[in-house]
């Protein structure tokens, strides 16, 4: 498989120089079909077109063909893996902070490990294993956290001391080590022929494989897949697939309904060596030191080092081939940094001799994940791109999920973290994505703490308070572009420098946090939640709320005025957004979602709403700021600047209505909060916004009003068990599983999505629960503190993991939330969670590694909150969106 | 008494100025990339100025270099003042009426210039109103003057500075009514200032010089190399056409007085300054202008005092010398400074020094491995040894300020030497005029690439 490499390698410098190459090296492999002479002349129809002949596009042929799908054309412009895939270093590494990434880096490594005799195409799969160098204990915390993952995943793993390491790889200096972590059946290939084997496998299927074939662009009928125009012709076709890699921007950009993909390619850089004077062992294990900002792998008897540095070169800015990918240069003045971190972590290879510097495009994402699924504007238009770097280990994974989502509609896991849906126009910038990938791709190798925000790209979309607020010490976060406020620095308290505050511990703003939580709960605080996903929808007759009894759970034939909180589920009954939708009129309905569902909700609703020019959807976000009038006190300030009595009996819970504030009319008033205290959310028409906080503030200082932030209200919310989207509530979560059967009304007199898979559930029981967990024996000063993704134990086995946690000033307890799974101690089966299950058993917390006693609860909990006002019970059953 | 070489930089860096011309859709349509700027005072206080603007209502990017002497007063007057001057010699006569016809009737005026101040570049407040009625005089003019014909730049840059000079010598002999603002005007006209002035459209560079500051071109040979252009002449006692010119404007008896020691009637080193009326009005003007003004001004040894052997004046003008040329793609800056520099350092060096600078890591030939055998640890050193040589380069993030480090702090061997940097900075304040004069430098970088796209258009 090396020699491939070496080979693959030599010809592109062949190639390049010699340009009347045609067919005359054609005799380069004997197993892959595609070899044949070309050109073999394309259909005229098929039913999936796939363009990209690398990992991705060779795994999502070879998947789709597995699962029946058989009509496919897959077309390369250059070679099968002639691209970033021939240039790749061949790591399938299964260490991954994200759930889902993990899962498909374990699926690519089995599925890569049997593949040689699946298809006998040899891939130059090695199992090494792989030892990730830890110099500081931030870092060690940081690979703790992984291993727990790993580990209940069945995936072997250890954390090993420097001796141990010295013992596993020779080479290694270990004077600067704190620890690693070994993972013994990570593997390395040669992506390039995992991709031909592959491709072999699928064309065995019957998928057609096209060579030197480049689509120029899609063809769209009514929203629609129609076709691909190609320089060899068109083809009609139902679903079309990008995985052009870094090209799959632009190819998303020419067609007349353009496909938002964003990344964008930086230059990426590693070193051979000629062998060794004893050469290295190929079962040598590859050595990943992120403090160093460097990989090694053993390769042919030497080694191939490379990194992520911390000044990228991102490169393609302006599109594509401005200077062919083979002729890019090798630069050893900005390898430096990474070449001496090598020779620091293996000094004894300063004899060796260089064999070459390859620099090899990759293309990255804005937020460090793959970007995967079907175009929100363009029905049938698949995605399978941006990887970050890591695309053979997901490749395997990716291309599965990818498949199983053409053909049964979705994946078999939670996929949203990579949804190309999670984007939207406003991340497709090219200057945006230039500068958000230099700061990308440095973060690779960086320290993943929580509550991590990036830097670039920001300031895009704001509410019309931003300077006010930021004037008042507003620290800010990024949410789908949106600044939100993270909490208020009160003047004359400094805190730590952004590099200091990374910390897995206690953080900085605790106290001020603390501060703005005890204000919400005694006095009254404002927040600006003016990102949330706003969504207006009217009819004239009574199509808009036939159309959303239908998609909605719960049940939406209200009063006028009234707010319903509801789920918006899909067949299986799971959250596709979760939501609260005021009745305006008869025949009109406001909508409030997730900020991240602006895309994802919009398409999910345009494709299910009837053909009717009656029925209108609009995206009325931008329209209103909204401000979260938080605590007891609310009432008070509100009552005062609307001379209007706001108290229960006026204004009961869940209730919505026009009124003026100050001198602004028009304001639409909502009794709800999303945290579980008393208080008011207002939405103002944005050329208001400044003089209605101006009003809120100056009325409210007699009743102690201050400013908070999302923290605040995030404590808020997970102390009093509120699920959020996106966070604890997925496409595979249903309201059963989350104790909100009283928010699904099955006996509604109509259908509705998701209705037979509730009642079955009803019927059935559920098999996870979501359950609030207090940490018992948890020091919040001096311990780890929970984030999410720890693994749940019941009576010392997994049983699940949580999705959120925070610190909760009035329980003064850390408080996660997470789901509980019951597996059969024998098979591992799944079964049915019951309450008793539940609150028999004894549970623990791992937080990297250490284990916290935890006392679980399942809503209602009410002496937790005894002295709460019966209101608030209404409240409750509301549910939180952040 | 030792200077830390962190102490150091944050003198060199006190007045230190860079400006990026705003990129337009990731472009830079402009024929300038940037300047960066930088000032070391000799004197306390500093005697040089600065300024920089692009014109907004013609095209084109306006910097110039100002030495004052006798103090800063008149410097400062025609830092804040020239360019408004020279962008009104520009504007065609649409754009005049229009700007008059806003301040007739009281409407927000079309603003002139954009500029691209260092917070130590500090404008008169006072003064603004009585500068401003000056330059509406002036424009006043120009619209009742119309040519009909385009504004060549060449004669506006001329028209520009002698008009200015006019106005100072003008609104010292009227005075104002206001004493502070009268004594200001004096105190202008009394002191002295030269000029170097550029102006940049496209390819088309004007250098406007009056005195003894100097721009210089840096061009980049063919093997990477660098080399210096001058565009423009020192006015002064080593330039002989300077000197034939002053003879030939003085009777022959004169001859011999007219320059002394190098210096215009033996006093003044420039042969061309705004300002100094001393060497432009008639006795009598000057003895009834000292006579009527303030106190601190009669009192003042230096404003009474006539220099010899003086019959026919004026002695000085301030009309520049105008030089044109055309950019060509290996025309990569343009330094614009003050004599301080200038006395310290070969134009050549200067070229050399900058031309480095701005390339840094470019114009070391990448390395290529190609066939030869390089062990790691042979290419780390190599690495190694090229980084510590481009991060002396790096030190500075601003090339005027890395041309003052050298200026400054250059031993025998052409190489900064930090002790000696240090000394020379550590200097009390009466000792440095000795050692050293102010330095001002403007270094603006041009976009081969658009001039390049010019050229090949036309």
């Amino acid at each position: 498989s090396a020699g491939m490499f070496l080979r693959l390698l030599s010809d592109v410098r062949w190639r390049a120089a010699n340009p009347k190459w045609r067919r005359t090296t054609c005799c380069r492999r004997s197993t892959s079909s595609t070899a044949e002479p070309q050109p073999v002349s394309l259909p005229a129809q098929a039913q999936v077109v796939i363009c990209g002949g690398g990992i991705m596009g060779t795994s999502v042929a070879y998947h789709l063909s597995k699962m029946g799908w058989k009509d496919i054309v897959l077309l390369e412009q250059g070679r099968l893996a002639a691209g970033t895939t021939r240039f790749c270093a061949g790591i399938v590494s299964t260490a991954r902070h994200v759930s889902i990434e993990l899962k498909m880096a374990n699926y690519s490594n089995k599925l890569y490990q049997q593949l040689e005799q699946e298809t006998g195409v040899n891939t130059g799969y090695t199992k090494t294993g792989s030892i990730s160098l830890a110099q500081t204990q931030d870092r060690l915390i940081s690979l703790k956290r992984i291993a727990s993952s790993l580990n209940v995943m069945g995936i072997p793993c250890e954390i090993i001391t420097p001796k141990q390491v010295a013992q596993l790889h020779p080479l290694i200096n270990i004077h600067d080590l704190v620890g690693a972590m070994y993972v013994p059946e990570d593997a390395l290939v040669s992506s390039a022929n995992v991709s031909l084997a592959l491709a072999t496998a699928a064309s065995r299927n019957g998928v057609q494989i096209h060579e030197r074939t480049s689509v120029s662009h899609v063809s769209v009928q009514k929203g629609r897949v129609a076709g691909v125009e190609t320089d060899r012709g068109p083809i009609r076709c139902q679903y079309f697939v990008n995985c052009a890699g870094q090209w799959a921007y632009e190819l998303g950009h020419s067609g007349e309904e353009p496909v938002n993909i964003p990344l964008h390619a930086c230059e990426h850089f590693y070193l051979l060596t000629h062998p060794l004077k004893e050469p290295l062992a190929s079962n040598l294990p590859t050595v990943v030191d992120p403090d160093g900002r460097i990989y090694i792998r053993n390769w042919q008897g030497g080694i191939l080092s490379g990194g992520f540095e911390k000044n990228p070169k991102p490169l393609f800015t302006e599109g594509r081939n401005q200077l062919e990918i083979q002729n890019l240069q090798e630069d050893w003045d900005h390898f430096e940094p990474l070449l001496s971190a090598l020779l620091r972590r293996m000094p004894d290879l300063e004899a060796l001799q260089i064999m070459q510097l390859v620099n090899c495009p990759e293309s990255f994402t804005p937020d460090m994940r793959c970007i995967m699924g079907e175009s929100p504007t363009v029905r049938g238009y698949f995605v399978l791109a941006g990887m970050n770097s890591a695309g053979i280990s997901y490749g395997g994974g990716a291309g599965k999920y990818l498949a199983e989502w053409m053909v049964n509609g979705y994946p078999s896991e939670n996929v949203w973290p990579l949804d190309l849906k999670r984007f939207g126009t406003l991340q497709s910038s090219r200057t945006f994505l230039r500068h958000r990938v230099m700061e990308v791709m440095p973060l690779m190798c960086d320290l993943k703490v929580p509550r991590w925000d990036f830097q670039t790209g920001r300031q895009l979309r704001t509410s019309p308070l931003y300077d006010r607020l930021d004037a008042q010490g507003a620290r800010w976060m990024e949410k789908h572009g949106f600044e939100r406020v993270k909490y208020f620095v009160p003047p004359g308290k400094d805190l730590l420098d952004l590099d200091q505050s990374k910390t897995f511990y206690k953080p900085d703003w605790f106290d001020i946090v603390g501060s703005e939580v005890k204000c919400c709960k005694e006095a009254v605080c404002v927040i600006d939640m003016s990102s949330f996903t706003k969504f207006e929808i009217s009819s004239t007759g009574d199509q808009a709320l036939e159309t959303l009894q239908y998609l909605f759970s719960n049940d939406l034939d209200v009063p006028v005025g009234h707010v319903v909180h509801t789920g918006m589920l899909n067949e299986k009954g799971g959250y596709e957004n979760d939501c609260s939708i005021a009745r305006l009129s008869k025949r009109s309905f406001f909508m409030i979602s997730p900020t991240d569902q602006q895309v994802h909700c919009w398409a999910w609703l345009k494709n299910r709403l009837p053909d009717d020019s009656n029925l209108t959807m609009e995206d009325v976000t931008w329209k209103y700021t909204a401000l979260n009038l938080i605590g007891p006190r609310a009432v008070d300030v509100l009552s005062e600047l609307s001379y209007a009595p706001m108290t229960p009996e006026h204004f009961p819970s869940l209730f919505c209505k026009e009124m003026s504030v100050g001198y602004a009319n028009g304001i639409r008033v909502m009794s709800i909060t999303h945290t579980g205290e008393p208080g008011f959310v207002l939405y103002i028409p944005i050329e208001y916004a400044l003089h209605v906080y101006n009003e809120v503030m100056n009325m409210g200082q007699k009743y102690g009003i201050r400013n908070a932030g999302y923290y605040a209200l995030r404590s808020l919310r997970i102390e009093k068990f509120f699920a959020f989207w996106g966070q604890d509530l997925d496409a595979f979560t249903t309201p059963m599983e989350c104790g909100r059967e009283f928010q699904v009304k099955l006996d509604k007199g109509m259908q509705f999505v998701g209705q037979e898979a509730l009642l079955e559930q009803k019927q059935n029981g559920v098999y996870k629960r979501f359950t609030m967990f207090i940490l018992e024996d948890h020091d919040t000063d001096t311990d780890l503190w929970p984030w999410w993704g720890e693994p749940i134990f019941r009576n010392g086995r997994y049983v699940g993991k949580t999705t959120s946690s925070a610190y909760s000033y009035s329980l003064e307890r850390h408080v996660c939330l997470g789901f509980v799974h019951h597996f059969d101690e024998k098979t591992g089966e799944e079964l049915v969670v019951t309450t008793d299950f539940i609150n028999q058993g004894e549970y623990e917390i791992d937080i990297a590694g250490q284990r916290f006693q935890a006392k679980a609860k399942l809503y209602p909990f009410s002496s937790l909150f005894a002295h709460r006002r019966r209101k608030d019970e209404v409240e409750l059953s509301g549910y939180q969106r952040e | 008494f030792y200077l830390t070489p962190p102490q150091v930089n944050s003198i060199l860096k006190a007045n230190e100025y860079s400006f990026k011309v705003p990129e337009f859709d990731g472009k830079n349509v402009s024929s300038v990339l940037g300047f960066d700027s930088n000032q070391l005072p000799a004197n306390a206080p500093i005697e040089d100025r600065r300024s920089a603007a692009t014109c907004l209502q013609t095209r084109g990017m306006l910097l110039g270099v100002f030495d004052g002497h006798a103090g800063c007063a008149c410097a400062q007057a025609v830092s804040e003042r020239l360019f408004y001057y020279i962008a009104v010699s520009l504007l065609p006569h649409e754009t005049l009426l229009e700007i008059e016809n806003a301040v007739e009737s009281g409407r927000a005026l079309l603003p002139i210039l954009q500029w691209h101040k260092h917070p130590n570049d500090y404008f008169s407040k006072e003064a603004s109103k009585l500068y401003f009625n000056s330059l509406r005089t002036y424009w006043q003019e120009l619209i009742d003057l119309n040519s009909g014909e385009t504004t060549d730049v060449k004669e506006a840059l001329i028209n520009a500075f002698k008009r200015l000079d006019n106005d100072i010598s003008l609104e010292a002999q009227v005075g104002d009514p206001n004493s502070f603002l009268n004594y200001l005007v004096l105190r202008v006209a009394f002191s002295g200032a030269t000029a170097c002035v550029a102006h940049v459209d496209g390819v088309d560079l004007h250098i406007a010089n009056t005195g003894d500051s100097r721009a210089m071109l840096g061009v980049q040979e063919e093997d990477g190399s660098w080399s210096a252009v001058n565009l423009s002449y020192d006015h002064n006692a080593q330039n002989e056409h300077e000197v034939e010119r002053v003879k030939m404007e003085h009777p022959k008896s004169e001859e011999k007085s007219l320059v002394k020691q190098d210096r215009l009637l033996g006093l003044l080193m420039p042969f061309r300054a705004f300002g100094d009326v001393k060497f432009k009005w008639s006795i009598e003007l000057q003895k009834r202008v000292v006579e009527s003004g303030p106190d601190q001004l009669n009192d003042n040894e230096y404003t009474k005092f006539i220099p010899p052997n003086y019959h026919t004046p004026p002695y000085l003008t301030a009309e520049p010398e105008v030089i044109h040329h055309r950019l060509r793609p290996q025309d990569k800056f343009l330094v614009l400074a003050t004599d301080g520099l200038w006395e310290t350092m070969h134009r050549q060096d200067v070229a050399r020094i900058v031309g480095e600078y701005l390339t840094g890591v470019h114009h070391q030939q990448p390395i290529a491995v190609g066939g030869y055998k390089v062990t790691l640890g042979q290419m780390h050193g190599l690495l190694t040894e090229r980084r510590a040589r481009i991060s002396s380069v790096f030190e500075d993030q601003n090339a005027a300020t890395h041309l003052i480090r050298h200026a400054v702090g250059n031993n025998e061997f052409g190489t900064v030497d930090h002790e000696r940097l240090s000394k020379m900075l550590s200097l009390p304040e009466e000792l440095a005029r000795m050692y050293r004069d102010d330095i001002t430098i403007i270094v603006v970088q041009f976009n081969s690439h658009v001039i390049g796209a010019c050229q090949n258009e036309k």
